[in-house]
């Protein structure tokens, strides 16, 4: 008998019109949506028009969100933000995101039910990995291949094989999904997972609401993974505001479907993570760094500025202060967070707190504005890269660890541990 | 298909944020992007590579980010190839869509800076000429080497009539 397929070989198989498919196989398939942002989509237009494309494939497939240089931070970037507003006019798109319509495009996609199990999604940023979250085969590329996606609705695809990531166990108090996915990048590498699948499941994955799934299926491409996938259920359903039976096209592994490696994490004896300069993969208990000194912490990108996670700081910051010497900036993930942290008294508390909050934006994480550092400065932040001078100078260090361990280290003015600050 | 350069060599792990840092995200104009290739780990690279160089490196080059930028940077500062031991797949796609050839074996340890490496990609090998060495490589299949051949994926649809 045939061995089963996984998720990922079964979208792709569906997408390329195939009984099955195998991993390493090349297939042309049908995309079902593409994302572009402000700093990739003038690339890809400019290339569209190089191949003499006119028309894109399907206006209501396309979605375009500014999030990386917004507001425009420059001359440049507004001229660039131009030229895509005229091209989303010209061509019809329907899904557009402009400054303070959205927010971070790996919230707006998902939050905005754009993003449904079983499609499979292409955005020209690689984490858009994070929307496998909602059990969808999605992806980045670049703008030369979301060109020929805007034209032809298609794009070419080496079938991964999958790695299956099983967390079990109870995860204890001070440790969060973020902390997971940074034990897993420290157990497996920065390029543990190359080309590969991910897919997460376990009692934990379940337990998990939708947003801490994105957090998870978010960093997969810190792996070197093509994508991160959580099997969709009725979490998924609920946040999508749909029935389990009506929200997509559930897709699941086999029982007996075939990994390229299959791995346990036992979540109950994990401390808080920090990954230290400058490697995802260089990852240690948050205990061996505490008392580092820190210049700047952040929190917020698509990793971590939804809602849970601006509640897990606020739970810190209330009624403390941010510490001399610390600048502290948060980041709403999008409109829709940033209204639901106003409704909540969030924005409040860490605005009482020192800290300066932003409009949602994807600001420093990588080093664009709102918060760049100076040479010599160290920041704690909840995104996910920490490369050379990601955040601004190359002579700069980034520690990246849970939006509790900032909201905690700020309060501290060095490293800390959150669960000294939680209460019990 | 062939290539040729001096070799310049980087370690594992070297990400699109120090192939082109993001504050250049910014522009589109190659020649702009290429000035400052690799600036986050070499600011001088840009000076050395314009005589055409080979980048040898260790394993998954261009993880991170999936910006094209990298690969235009580096294919218009003069590389004319990047011999690693893995790369990372955004970047393996792009650099193929804009055509600056990259191929997989791991030579690092025993290519010295400036050597003379040559790639074929047709037949599949990789040579150090000032040492004498060659390696074969796993053959592109070939519609990816079409696209490469054409010099990148504009071209190549453009030859084809694509949008005509
Ligand atoms: S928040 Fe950071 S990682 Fe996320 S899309 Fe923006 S720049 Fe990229």
């Amino acid at each position: 008998m045939l061995p089963g397929f996984t998720m990922a070989e079964k979208i792709l198989a569906k997408k390329a019109g195939r009984e099955r498919v195998e991993p390493g196989e090349i297939v042309e398939a049908e995309v079902d949506l593409a994302m572009v942002h402000d700093l990739t989509g003038p690339l890809t237009v400019e290339v569209f028009e190089k191949i003499g494309a006119e028309r894109v494939w399907d206006p209501n497939k396309i979605v375009v969100v500014f999030d990386h240089q917004v507001p425009a931070d420059s001359t440049r970037s507004a001229e660039l933000q131009k030229k895509m507003r005229r091209f989303v006019a010209d061509q019809g798109i329907k899904h557009f995101f402009d400054v303070g319509r959205g927010g971070i495009c790996h919230q707006v996609l998902p939050e905005s039910g754009l993003v449904r199990p079983g499609m499979l999604v292409v955005g020209a940023d690689s984490h858009t990995c994070t929307y496998g979250a909602l059990g969808a085969f999605s992806t980045g590329i670049g703008a030369t291949d979301m060109a020929y996606v805007f034209a032809t609705g298609k794009l070419w695809f080496k079938v991964p094989p999958t790695t299956r990531v099983e967390v079990v166990g109870e995860l204890p108090r001070g440790v969060y999904a973020k902390d997971v996915i940074l034990a897993v990048a420290g157990e497996i590498g920065s390029d543990g997972a190359n080309y590969m699948a991910i897919e997460f499941c376990g009692e934990v994955v379940k337990r998990f609401s939708v947003d801490e799934r994105l957090t998870l299926c978010n960093m997969a491409v810190e792996l070197g993974a093509k994508t991160g996938l959580v099997e969709p259920d009725e979490k998924t359903a609920s946040y999508l505001g749909a029935n389990p039976s009506s929200m997509g096209e559930v897709v699941r592994s086999d029982e007996d479907a075939e990994y390229a490696d299959q791995r346990v994490l036992d979540a109950s004896g994990l401390e808080p993570m920090v990954a230290c300069p400058h490697s995802v993969d260089n990852v240690k208990p948050v205990s061996e760094v505490v008392g580092t000194s820190i210049d700047q912490a952040f929190i917020g990108s698509c990793t971590n500025g939804r809602i849970p996670d601006l509640r897990e700081a606020a739970r810190i910051l209330r009624e403390r202060t941010v510490s001399d010497g610390v600048r502290l900036v948060v980041i709403p993930a999008s409109q829709r967070v940033y209204e639901q942290a106003v409704r909540e008294g969030l924005v409040e508390v860490f605005v009482k707190a020192g800290a300066v909050v932003c409009p949602p934006t994807c600001g420093p994480c990588l080093g664009g504005h709102m918060g760049v550092l100076a040479s010599g400065e160290r920041c704690i932040s909840s995104s996910n890269r920490n490369f050379v001078g990601r955040m601004g100078s190359r002579e700069s260090e980034v520690f990246l660890a849970s939006p509790a361990t900032v909201a905690a280290s700020a309060v501290a003015g060095e490293i800390a541990d959150p669960r000294d600050f939680l209460g019990d | 298909m062939r290539v040729e350069g001096k070799a310049v060599k980087f370690g594992d792990n070297i990400d699109t944020d120090v192939i082109i840092p993001g504050k250049y995200l910014v522009y589109t104009e190659p020649e702009v992007l290429a000035q400052h290739a690799m600036e986050g780990v070499d600011p001088d690279f840009s000076k050395r590579a314009r005589e055409g160089v080979v980048i040898v490196a260790g394993k998954n080059f261009g993880c991170g980010s999936s910006r094209e930028q990298a690969p235009i940077a580096l294919k218009h500062a003069g590389v004319r190839c990047v011999v690693a031991k893995s790369f990372a797949r955004i970047f393996l796609r792009n650099a193929i869509n804009v055509g600056l050839p990259v191929v997989e074996a791991d030579i690092l340890n025993e290519v010295d800076e400036g050597d003379v490496i040559a790639v074929d990609l047709s037949s599949g090998a990789v040579a150090d000429l000032s040492k004498g060495f060659f390696k074969p490589i796993k053959p592109f299949p070939d519609f990816l080497l079409e696209i490469l051949r054409d010099g990148g994926l504009v071209e190549h649809l453009k030859k084809r009539g694509f949008g005509k």
